[in-house]
Formats: C-alpha cells, structure tokens, sequence
C-alpha cells in the first residue's frame, strides 16, 4: 500500500473542499471496497479524508412521505430498519442479497454506490484495463468474460456494476444528494448517477471533483409487492451474475431493473410497460440493443428467467 | 491470558520464515507480487505516522502507528494479540473477524487510525482457556475446527450473530421481512457466509453455534 496522510473531517463542506485542494485524496468511509482496492495499488491516494464523523447515519422522514437516508447508514441498518422493511422491501432483499455480515456492518449507503467493479483484469495490476489505467486496452474483450456485461458496454469497457442496493434503489427511483466544496448542495436522480463505460470508463459517476455524498432520498412508498431476486455461482456471498429488482402491483404494472449485465443498475422504463405481457416481453425491452460475448451470452436466458421466477414469487 | 510458550514463538518465527520463502519463489499469482512491505526508499521518503487509542478487551491502549496499519496489523503486530488471524487479508475469508462496537467487522479491510475511541473485543477478550466463553466452549464440545487457523474469526462472529439475531436483523434467507425471526440451520449458515473454513468444519460450528442458541441443529 502507497502513503497517505490522513485527517478526520468535521462538517460535509469541509470534507468536499479538503477533497478538492488534493486531486489525489479520497475520501474514506466503510473503506471495505477502498482499503482492498490500496492493498493491491489499484486506488493510491495520497491523503484520505475519513468521513466517519460526520454524523450522516440516520435515516429520517421527509416531508414528501419519503425517506432520507444519510450517506453513512451502515448496509445493515438500512437493511433492517422498519420502514425499509415495511415500504421498501427490494431494498432491504438487496442488501442482504451483498456480501457478508461482518462488511454489511461496515459499508455505508454512499460507498455501495461507489462500489467499483470486480471484472478480474481490473484488480490484475499486470493487464492492460482502460478503467485502471486509461488507454491501456480493455483485456477482458476477448479474455475470460462470463461475469461482463452484456449491454451498455463499450470497445474501451465491458465491466458491471457489483452493487445489489444501487439496482433497488434504481428501481425505487432515489436521488443522491451530493455536497460541493462550496458547500451548496444538489440532487443527482439514480438514473443519472452512475455512467456508462464510452470511452472514459475511468470515470463511474457524474459527481465532480470534491463533490461529497451526503444522502440519497427514497420516493414516498409506492406499494406493491416487493422483490430482490438474485443469482451467483455460490447460495450466498458471492456477486451477482444477473440479479433482478422488480415491484409488482396488483394490476400486473410495475417497475424492474437488472443487476449483473451493465456498467450501471439497468432500467428501461419501456420495459416496466411490458410488465403484464410476462418475462419474455419485458426482457426483450430492456436488453433489446444487448451485445453479449461467447462466454456471457447465457446471461440474456438467465435474465428472462429471473425476471420470470421474481415476477411468479410477486403473485405469491 | 495466558503468556506466549516458547513453543509457539517459535512455531511463528518458523511459519513466518516459511512465508517469506514463498513469497519469494517464483509465482503465476498477480496478488503475491504486490509487494508484503513498501520498498524502503518509500518508507524514507513518505511514511506518515498518526495517534489512535481504542479500548482493546477492557484496556485502554494508545499506539503511535503507520497510517497504512491495518485494524488487524495494529492488533497483532502491535499489541500482540494474535488470536485474531490474518487470512486472504482481503475481507473475503473472515479469519480477521472482531467485535467493534458489539458488531462485528473485518478488522483486515479498516484501518486502527479510523478507531479512535472504539471498544474492540477479539477473541483473547470473549475468554480464557480456564474460563471460555460459552461460544468456545461449544467449538470444542462439537469438534467445530479442524486446523483451527479461521476459529477465532468463527466464534466471534458467531457471538455477534446471535447478538444480530436478538436485535432481530433479518437475513437474506428470512422468510418474512416483517415477522420475528425463525432461528433455523439456513439463518445461521447465512450469516456466517463470510467465515470460510477450508477444513470444512460447517456442520459442527452450526451445531455448536446452535447450542449456545439454544435449539438443536
């Protein structure tokens, strides 16, 4: 692991500006994705602004009937607190869907969203990757590809996004709220957050420089019957080959995002109309443009039959 | 606690030893080449140091480390508490597992300077050989390892999870977000997803986790 200095933040402003002076700080939160990311030099900050005490770990009501979720709730608290059990199910399935006990106790609301990908030339320091080192080639076109994404992709980047709580919250429709060194603040919708690969797929967010998460805001509850469906190559703590995050009501309409087979949590709101026409119609709106590889391509059946067998487990 | 035997001074040195040659052998691993210890001429140039003090199993312990010290290192190299084992040293094995807080947590993917102040408990603080923790005692009753290398990590998550399970966190294999929680076979192999045993010892941590539970397996 490279040196770095190290500071505790005391207010958002102050993280976000302090981030902003040295281009090559980070900021520090669960550090559960960071701290493996610096073992193996693939991140190599100079200075980390730890951001633990910021006191952004409740989760509160908002007057629009929603819920405010501070950036440092911990995966298992969002994952069992009452009114996300109650009124957002597929958030709490999600969560509980990633990783183990002992990291879900760490990793916070913000840093899930800034989870970068496990595609495996990415965390091998000796193969070319244009999101390690940009410009230096993609070696997972045309390598081993299985775990890549099937659509959304680029010549420079066929990584997924790993996140189970990002494809949730995709289909719940959160804003982030994001902090600038100025200290004014602004909302990002999920849909614009994180980016496709094109040919920068250094870059996995809109956030600017310095910009600090500060929360992300659910919608008031929408009802219906909430479902996390998810399949690995393991029963539990593994990463999602497709994972599927689907809200049904009870006239058959809804909402469904894809996990596993993009750069991003993959919605397309033509395919939620396709919800009561069955799997087959809605998995052909949402992976309608899909360029999967030899070794990928059996990941176009698995969505249609996850989005089949959570669309059986909504009816009950 | 009992004070280090010569024996297993030396049975460190002698593994240490034996990882070092490893390392150094010619290996296909990407992982093994990044570097154990920062070459010396970064160390020189840019090594930054910080204050931390936590309560470590009841006592207060203040220690000047390296900001790159690991929860982990900070316990075994610097407190010597070596209970707590360094296993994939990545979060994805569970040997490192402590209690902070009453929570549990690899203490291989933080770093102590972010503990200030923080209550740790390891498994030199859960009990003693003359006085084990209910926990222990089950490990040894059911056979509950072999080797042994991940079993510090295997009991205290194990005590954190029945603690996870009393304050009613429900698992990914929970029927129902919204009712109590049934304490079955599959909740406890769920939540003790993230300790690997690599001796395959499952069935008996599940039964001696089941016993301090309180159900039969």
């Amino acid at each position: 692991m490279k040196s770095f200095s190290y500071e505790r933040a005391r207010t958002p402003a102050e993280a976000a500006a302090s981030a902003l002076r040295r281009p090559d700080a980070k900021f520090i939160a669960g550090g559960t994705n960071l701290l493996d990311l610096m073992k193996l030099e693939i991140e190599t900050p100079a200075h980390l602004v730890d951001v633990n005490g910021l006191a952004l770990d409740k989760i509160e009501a908002t007057p629009e009937g929603g819920l405010r979720i501070g950036a440092l709730v911990r995966n298992t608290d969002l994952a069992a607190d009452s009114r996300i059990r109650r009124d957002y199910g597929v958030l709490s399935r999600a969560l509980l869907a990633g990783a183990s006990g002992q990291l879900r106790n760490k990793a916070t609301t913000a840093g899930n969203l800034l989870q970068r990908t496990r595609c495996p030339y990415f965390y091998d320091t000796n193969q070319p990757c244009n999101k390690r080192r940009p410009g230096s080639g993609c070696s997972a076109i045309g390598g081993f590809s299985r775990q890549h994404a099937v659509i959304g992709a680029s010549e420079a980047c066929i990584a997924t996004h790993p996140s189970d709580m990002a494809v949730a919250m995709r289909a719940l429709d959160v804003t982030v709220e994001a902090v600038r060194p100025d200290g004014t603040t602004r909302n990002i919708p999920i849909a614009d957050f994180h980016r496709l690969p094109g040919d920068t797929p250094h870059i996995e967010t809109t956030l600017q420089p310095g910009e600090l998460i500060t929360a992300v805001t659910l919608p008031k509850p929408v009802g219906g019957t909430h479902v996390y469906r998810k399949v690995r190559d393991r029963a539990s703590y593994a990463f999602a080959l497709v994972s599927v995050a689907a809200i049904v009501q009870r006239d058959g309409s809804g909402r469904v995002a894809l996990g596993g087979v993009a750069h991003k949590p993959w919605r397309v709101e033509a395919a939620d109309a396709e919800l009561p026409r069955g799997a087959r119609a809605v998995a052909t709106k949402l992976l309608a443009n899909a360029r999967p590889t030899r070794d990928n391509a059996f990941k176009l059946a698995l969505a249609e039959r996850t989005i089949g067998a959570a669309l059986t487990e909504a009816k009950g | 606690m009992q004070g280090p035997s010569d024996f297993e001074v030396s049975r460190r040195k002698l593994l240490l030893g034996t990882a070092a040659s490893v390392a150094f052998g010619a290996t296909p691993f990407a992982h093994a080449q990044t570097p154990a210890v920062p070459a010396q001429a970064d160390v020189a140039d840019t090594v930054s140091m910080s204050k931390v003090s936590f309560n470590v199993n009841g006592s207060l312990r203040e220690i000047a480390l390296d900001t790159r010290t690991t929860l982990l290192d900070a316990l075994r190299e610097h407190l010597h508490l070596t209970g707590s084992k360094k296993g994939c040293d990545h979060g994805q094995c569970g040997a490192c597992t402590v209690i902070v807080g009453g929570r549990r947590i690899n203490s291989c993917l933080t770093l102590a300077v972010m503990h200030q102040g923080d209550s740790i408990t390891t498994i030199e603080g859960l009990g003693t050989p003359e006085n084990m923790h209910p926990m222990q005692a089950a490990f040894v009753k059911h056979d509950g390892f072999q080797c042994g290398y991940c079993t510090p990590g295997q009991i205290c998550s194990a005590v954190a999870v029945l603690d996870e399970i009393k304050a009613g966190i429900p698992s990914h294999v929970s029927a129902d977000l919204n009712a109590p929680l049934q304490l079955t076979n599959a909740e406890l192999r769920e939540r003790m997803s993230g300790n690997i045993c690599r001796c395959g010892a499952y069935s008996n941590i599940a039964e001696a986790i089941s016993e301090v539970a309180g159900r039969p397996a």
